[in-house]
């Protein structure tokens, strides 16, 4: 048995010493950046998410599955500010991987490569869950994917330089499908400017930002608090009178409020993918906005 | 598209020149024909541009710049806000939190005189103080040292009869990722063993201690030492570890001069089952070469007895335990709903000698324990959790007496404890709970109510399996 365990243990010491030919490990935090990824690198990296769109990214534990998953990682790519701050410092202490520690070139956070919006003037939980860093759901403007699939694309060519021309040339490409894409759904959600809308929890500034929506309240009285019944009537009485509004969640969020809120204001509620995967029709980055945008239009009647 | 231009160009022309031939309505549909075109041969200019640069990037075959960590260069569009300051004094500041634990219990039994017949308790093992009373405060503070190094300190703050008291929780150093997969620690730390034993008293999903840690590890086992974790490259988790101690703290007890007095070895392995489930199992074994362990709870002996030292147990204890966790939440999801189920034994089994004074006589004992715990949150904030606690111990050697001073003696009572708890968490760092327990420590049964508050200020708890 000791005999077993130490040729075991031997074997794997040599293994893990030889280098690296297998393909490329990646840990996305969230399921676009993995998306992302495999634009960017084809089959020839192995992504994987860890977290899955059913689940809100702030929510998640530092599971068994995923310190195993990170003690593998060559890069990992997820969207900082705070959104992971729960459960990544924990997975990256207990992953035992220096290779994606703060600072090393395995270590890539999306907000970094952007200005954040909503980056608090004061900071007090009082105003609940908010981020130093600024409001972390910039997934949610296609805009923001430009400067992240760069970043990813300098990433996996510092750490696998044999297929840098292969990354460069697949965002070439990305790019410009991507740009094109933009503008069809910008013509397409034309009509949405202006629209007013309820949200339950502040994790659509950038959609809004981009396609010109109104926010008019959000249902969470402070981020990360849920709703009470006397919050939700005060927003009620709020919005009332207001012609077009629509209600936006995420498939994460919680469905009472939204339910109730919605049999009493009259407006439609509109169940948005927050990521790829979050709807049926979300199946990768491209057919993810094309379904925001069409969810808006038919709520809104068109 | 040339044609599309040259045709707009020429209408314009005609608005232009003919401003009598055309009427309102058709200035207006000319004017969306025209806004269309631009549309349309600004996106061209745009995509040609686009190639252009694509076609660059490909030719150039440069190698890429260094990636850093420096300031953003690129400015999503529609930002409407700055970054905060890139550099002020503070910014290395490590990050500092504070839990704040305070509670109003009410027991039908005399706290100061509870003990567990069969089982020597350490310091702060007991139901705590009755009335309003401060809990366990505790002030955290963490940060990287550097490239390779994270360290941690953990004051913990508490009161007792008058006293405030200040202990050194936690104060030590944990490598960033060596080579392998291997995690070393160094100074004082919660040992691994186990499941609970590693958590901070307020990540518990009850406001005490299970019986089991409270009569073998006096709540929980924390000593200083080093400690060597091994996490396997598989797709199932699976980390080995071992730590030697110094030993010197209840219930190691250990007398070890410049060695160690005491070393664990500890296996976990976990995973996911379908979307929804994951769980965590553990095997855990302690061996202490203990030197002097003596009843730290003072009040039931010391009084009766008058000045004589307690009976110290000197020997070989070895506990061994598993543990076992199984976590639910709708397609992972926690946020709305979610069950956890948990349980935990352990075993351990002296042999030596019992002392006091001139005294001596052999002791062997063998005390085990487990509890099990379910916790259900069933709507968002709210929680509720059942509990169930178990111990049972016997003792034999050479002088009877001696072991029954020694509080060793289990007096034919089997100890046990049914808990019920409820709590409300308005946010992440907040919670409020209700707890009751049916606690038979000792024959006489004990009715206990706990209200207690735990606020956590600062940087961001971790979200622990």
């Amino acid at each position: 048995m000791v005999k077993y365990f130490i040729v075991f243990s031997l074997s794997s010491v040599l293994f893990l010493s030889l280098p690296a030919t297998a393909a490329m490990r990646v840990f996305a935090c969230e399921p676009e950046w993995a998306a992302l990824v495999k634009e960017l690198a084809g089959d020839d990296v192995k992504v994987d998410s860890a977290t899955r769109p059913s689940q809100d990214p702030h929510y998640v534990q530092a599971r068994p599955s995923l310190i195993s998953k990170i003690r593998r990682a060559d890069l990992l790519v997820c969207t900082g500010a705070d959104l992971e701050a729960g459960w990544l410092p924990l997975l990256l202490r207990k992953g035992s991987n220096k290779r994606i520690q703060v600072g090393q070139p395995g270590y890539l956070m999306i907000a970094d490569t952007l200005r954040l919006k909503d980056i608090p003037a004061s900071l007090d939980r009082s105003e609940g869950d908010v981020h130093a860093a600024g409001n972390p759901h910039l997934q949610t403007d296609p805009r923001n994917m430009l400067p992240a699939a760069e970043a990813i694309m300098k990433r996996l060519s510092m750490l696998d330089s044999e297929n840098a021309d292969l990354y460069r040339k697949n965002l070439a490409e990305f790019e410009l499908r991507w740009q094109d894409a933009i503008a069809a759904w910008e013509q397409e959600a034309a009509p949405l400017r202006g629209v007013p809308v309820v949200v339950y929890h502040r994790s659509w500034v950038y959609l809004q930002d981009w396609l010109g929506l109104e926010e008019v309240a959000s249902l969470e009285p402070k981020p990360g608090v849920p709703p009470g019944s006397s919050y939700l009537a005060n927003v009620l009485g709020r919005t009332k009178g207001l012609s077009g509004l629509l209600i936006i969640h995420s498939q994460y969020q919680e469905s009472k409020a939204i339910n109730w809120f919605s049999s009493q204001s009259g407006a439609p509620v509109v169940l948005l993918p927050s990521t790829v995967g979050g709807t049926a029709e979300a199946k990768d980055l491209f057919s993810w906005y094309e379904d925001i945008v069409t969810r808006l239009l038919k709520a809104q009647g068109r | 598209m040339k044609s599309n231009v040259f045709a707009a160009l020429a209408l314009m022309l005609c608005v232009v020149s003919n401003p009598a031939w055309a009427d309102g309505q058709e200035i207006e549909q000319l004017r969306q024909q025209l806004e269309q075109l631009k549309l349309e041969y600004n996106s061209k200019i745009e995509e040609l541009e686009k190639r252009l640069r694509a076609t660059e990037i490909a030719n150039q075959q440069k190698p890429v710049e260094q990636a850093t960590q420096a300031a953003p260069e690129n400015v999503a569009t529609g930002r409407d806000s700055v970054p905060a300051e890139a550099s002020r004094s503070n910014s290395f500041n490590p990050d500092i939190s504070l839990i704040l634990d305070g509670r109003y219990s009410n027991f039908s039994q005399d706290p100061d005189s509870y003990e567990i017949p069969g089982f020597m308790l350490g310091a702060e093992a007991g139901p705590g103080t009755s009335g309003l009373a401060l809990g366990h405060s505790e002030l955290v503070i963490s940060a990287n040292a550097d490239d390779k190094f994270y360290g941690r300190f953990t004051l913990a703050f508490g009161y007792h009869e008058g006293e405030t008291e200040i202990e050194i929780e936690e104060a030590f150093f944990q490598t960033l990722g060596l080579n392998y997969g291997l995690t070393v620690r160094g100074g004082r730390f919660y040992s691994d063993i186990g499941y609970l034993n590693s958590q901070h008293q307020h990540q518990w999903d009850f406001a005490d201690a299970p019986l089991v840690y409270r009569a073998l590890f006096g709540n929980q086992l924390l000593d200083d030492g080093v400690q060597l974790t091994w996490l396997a490259p598989t797709d199932l988790y699976l980390s080995f570890g071992s730590e030697l101690f110094q030993g010197s703290r209840f219930p190691l007890s250990a007398e070890s001069g410049n060695g160690f007095g005491a070393y664990t070895l500890f296996a976990k392995t976990g995973g996911d089952v379908g979307d929804s489930n994951s769980w965590l199992a553990g095997i855990s074994y302690l061996d202490a070469d203990t030197g002097n362990r003596s009843s730290q709870d003072t009040h039931a002996h010391s009084e009766e007895e008058g000045d004589h030292d307690p009976v110290a147990f000197n020997g070989d204890s070895k506990t061994w335990g598993v543990d076992f966790v199984w976590k639910w939440a709708p397609n992972g999801n926690r946020r709305q709903r979610n069950l956890q189920l948990q349980y935990e034994y352990y075993q351990r089994k002296d042999d030596g000698w019992l002392t006091t004074g001139n005294e001596s006589g052999s002791y062997r004992g063998d005390q085990s324990g487990w509890y099990a715990q379910a916790v259900y949150q069933f709507i968002p904030r709210w929680r509720l959790g059942m509990r169930y606690d178990a111990l049972d111990s016997s003792a034999s050697g050479s002088d009877d007496e001696l072991i029954s001073e020694a509080g060793l003696d289990n007096e034919g009572h089997k100890p046990q404890r049914f808990s019920l708890m409820t709590d409300w968490s308005n946010s992440e760092f907040s919670r409020f709970r209700l707890q009751y327990n049916r606690d038979e420590s000792s024959p006489e049964v004990d009715n206990q109510w706990i209200l207690q508050y735990l606020l956590g200020l600062g940087a961001h708890g971790a979200h622990q399996y």
